[in-house]
């Protein structure tokens, strides 16, 4: 851990972050390399980067006043791939657990979204360039094995965030497993993270599918922010309290590099790691005594 | 015996140079190159045969030269250049009257190198940040060039498997930029402001001239088989491409309609970008260059670094305008060099 706990710059040379781990198929590069910004080859920048955290400090520690527990089983070092729970219409988790790691473990997570984000202008740049990532099959494997990275992803995908209010904590279908077989694939360990504070930050009430199609989005929401502070809801978050609850890492006793692993195997562990996060957040809830103070 | 080597379009920037680096290998004994259009740089020993767009007197030139080696660097890849119909005859049908030379019984054809490119994985949304050679792309082909060099490679992979007795080498060539090479993208580059899709800075890879030939060079050297992306380290931001070459980017395009926009500007004269150009401007592309390097090459320039040798020489023609010495092909004077019983041949002997 770097720095004094606020904000922390993270470790840079030549404007490019150091790998944690150097593979043996990807020798150094002696070669002369004018670069003049430094946007990694995910597009990310850790000079915006660490002004988006600048900015977002105070929504992290004032607004949300995120607490954590258990961020030691975080790994410092080599390739882990995060998973959580995925809530609100604008999802509220992913800075927030993005930020947290950053800034209190210093090292660099790349959050990995739809590729429908890379397709918008301007978000998509900004997105890019705040470590964010399309969440690829291939992308995370480069991420995670071969560089060591730590990813996040949302197992839930779109269906997490775009559920409603009246459906809240209770957790989506995690897709087909894809993100254990990605973890087998690079040999990284799953860490779940549970969220409680999400949910209640950016409620869905309503949403519109015929509009959703029209508009080629995951989905069009009607929010509870929408009705009291109009389209600036779109923007404005409940300071709900978040409460983050990191979980053992999961590792899997299979060889990585493997050209496909076994369906049900797959399958088996996807589900079980769902259930394990279903009931932490429960106990959270158990333990909650307000939305707004935890 | 030394290698016979045609090399198709020779007329073309990259024929040309590939004839050079060629005839200064002493282990090549014989150069033969074809093209629509004369040699745009001065050669010694190689000997120009004009031919028609799709090459159809290629089978005859193949029996007559016994060449066992053949460079097929007359794939189009820049869509301005020549229209639809010319590119399809150029590019698919040519290739099929090279590859049927190439197979025809008792050939003595036994390695082909194709220089294709990167258009073949196309650039879209639901693209991985890299591609390997293994995959292939998200959607189907939309442009006329990426449906061609998609076919001719679709031809190749075939012919491969027909023949196994012969090493078949397909580069798939990411965006150069370099001292000399004119193309879409060195063209928006060549002014004070770099086109852009407004609300897009796509990550951007190229490699440098000189790498290609070497790259050429390298694989005929080793008679590698299999296929291989040729591209400089890292991927850069358009718009510190722009910013290396002095440039400033303007959003001149609209994220919506942005075809239309990009037609209206080259129906004006004003800048000609072509579609495949405007995706990449949208998204970008990145191609995995570790097969290649595994196999030993080694690169001189990254990306930026290509970039930066474009930016070098654009300064240079800035001051004292086209600096490259113009060259004209005269008949009658490279068949004396060639023919005449009293010019000394030195690497004869």
């Amino acid at each position: 851990m770097a720095g004094d706990g606020t904000v922390v710059g993270l470790p840079r040379t030549s404007g490019a972050l150091v790998p944690l781990r150097r593979e043996e198929w990807e020798p150094e590069s002696e070669l002369h390399d004018p670069r003049l910004s430094d946007v990694d080859e995910w597009g990310r920048s850790e000079n915006i980067r660490a002004l988006v955290r600048r900015l977002y400090d105070p929504i992290y520690r004032q607004w949300f006043r995120a607490e954590w527990d258990g961020l030691e089983k975080i790994p410092t070092e080599g390739g882990a791939l995060i998973v959580a729970n995925h809530a609100g219409a604008i999802p509220s988790d992913a800075p927030v657990i993005m930020h947290g790691i950053e800034s209190e473990l210093g090292r660099p997570v790349y959050g990995m979204a739809d590729h429908f984000f890379k397709g918008l202008p301007l978000v998509g740049t900004m997105w890019s360039r705040g470590g964010g990532v399309a969440a690829h099959p291939e992308n995370a494997y480069r991420l995670l094995r071969e560089q060591g990275q730590l990813a996040l992803v949302f197992p839930e995908g779109t269906k997490g965030p775009g559920k409603l209010y009246s459906e809240r904590y209770r957790l989506r279908r995690f897709g087909r497993g894809g993100f254990v077989e990605i973890a087998m694939r690079a040999g990284v360990p799953v860490v779940p993270i549970a969220v409680v504070g999400a949910e209640e930050s950016m409620p869905i009430l309503w949403k519109s599918g015929a509009l959703a199609r029209i508009l080629g989005v995951p989905y069009v929401p009607l929010t509870a922010n929408m009705l009291m502070f109009g389209p600036l809801g779109l923007l404005a978050y409940f300071p709900s309290k978040f409460r983050l609850k990191v979980l053992d890492p999961v590792t899997f006793d299979v060889p990585p590099d493997q050209e496909r692993y076994s369906r049900s195997r797959v399958m088996d562990h996807a589900e079980q790691i769902r259930l394990d996060l279903q009931e932490t957040i429960y106990e959270m809830l158990r333990q909650r005594r307000s939305i707004w103070f935890g | 015996m030394g290698k016979r080597v045609l090399i198709t379009g020779l007329g073309s920037f990259w024929g040309g140079r590939m004839a050079q680096a060629l005839e200064a290998d002493p282990d090549v004994e014989h150069i033969i190159g074809l093209d629509v259009t004369e040699p745009q740089v001065p050669l010694e020993r190689t000997e120009y045969v004009r031919a028609d767009q799709s090459y159809s007197i290629l089978s005859r030139i193949v029996k007559a030269t016994q060449v066992d080696t053949i460079v097929h660097t007359f794939l189009v890849v820049d869509s301005t250049r020549v229209s639809g119909r010319a590119l399809h005859e150029t590019n698919v049908i040519g290739t099929m009257n090279l590859l049927a030379a190439a197979g025809a019984e008792e050939s003595s054809v036994r390695h082909i190198i194709v220089k294709s490119s990167a258009l073949v994985y196309g650039s879209s949304r639901e693209d991985p940040a890299w591609f390997r050679e293994s995959m292939t792309r998200v959607h189907p082909p939309r442009t006329r060039v990426e449906r061609s060099l998609t076919e001719v490679e679709d031809y190749l992979r075939d012919f491969a498997d027909d023949n196994p007795h012969v090493v078949v080498t397909l580069l798939r060539f990411t965006n150069v930029l370099g001292t000399d090479i004119v193309t879409p993208i060195s063209q928006a580059l060549e002014h004070r402001v770099a086109p852009a899709i407004l609300g897009f800075d796509p990550l951007m890879q190229f490699v440098e001239e000189d790498d290609v030939i070497r790259c050429l060079k390298f694989v005929f050297d080793r008679q590698l088989p299999g296929v291989y992306n040729v591209a400089g380290d890292g991927r850069i931001p358009w718009s510190e491409v722009a910013h290396i070459c002095e440039a400033r980017v303007v959003p001149a395009l609209p994220p919506v309609l942005t075809g239309t926009v990009a037609d209206t500007l080259a129906a004006l004269r004003v800048m000609d970008l072509p579609p495949e150009l405007l995706d990449l401007l949208r998204y970008g592309r990145g191609v995995d260059n570790r097969k290649l390097k595994q196999a030993g090459f080694r690169y001189t320039y990254t990306s930026a670094g290509a970039v930066e040798c474009f930016a070098r020489a654009r300064r240079l023609r800035r001051t004292i305008g086209e600096s490259r010495p113009a060259y004209r092909y005269e008949r009658d004077v490279e068949q004396f060099f060639r023919r005449s019983p009293a010019v000394v041949h030195r690497h004869e002997g």
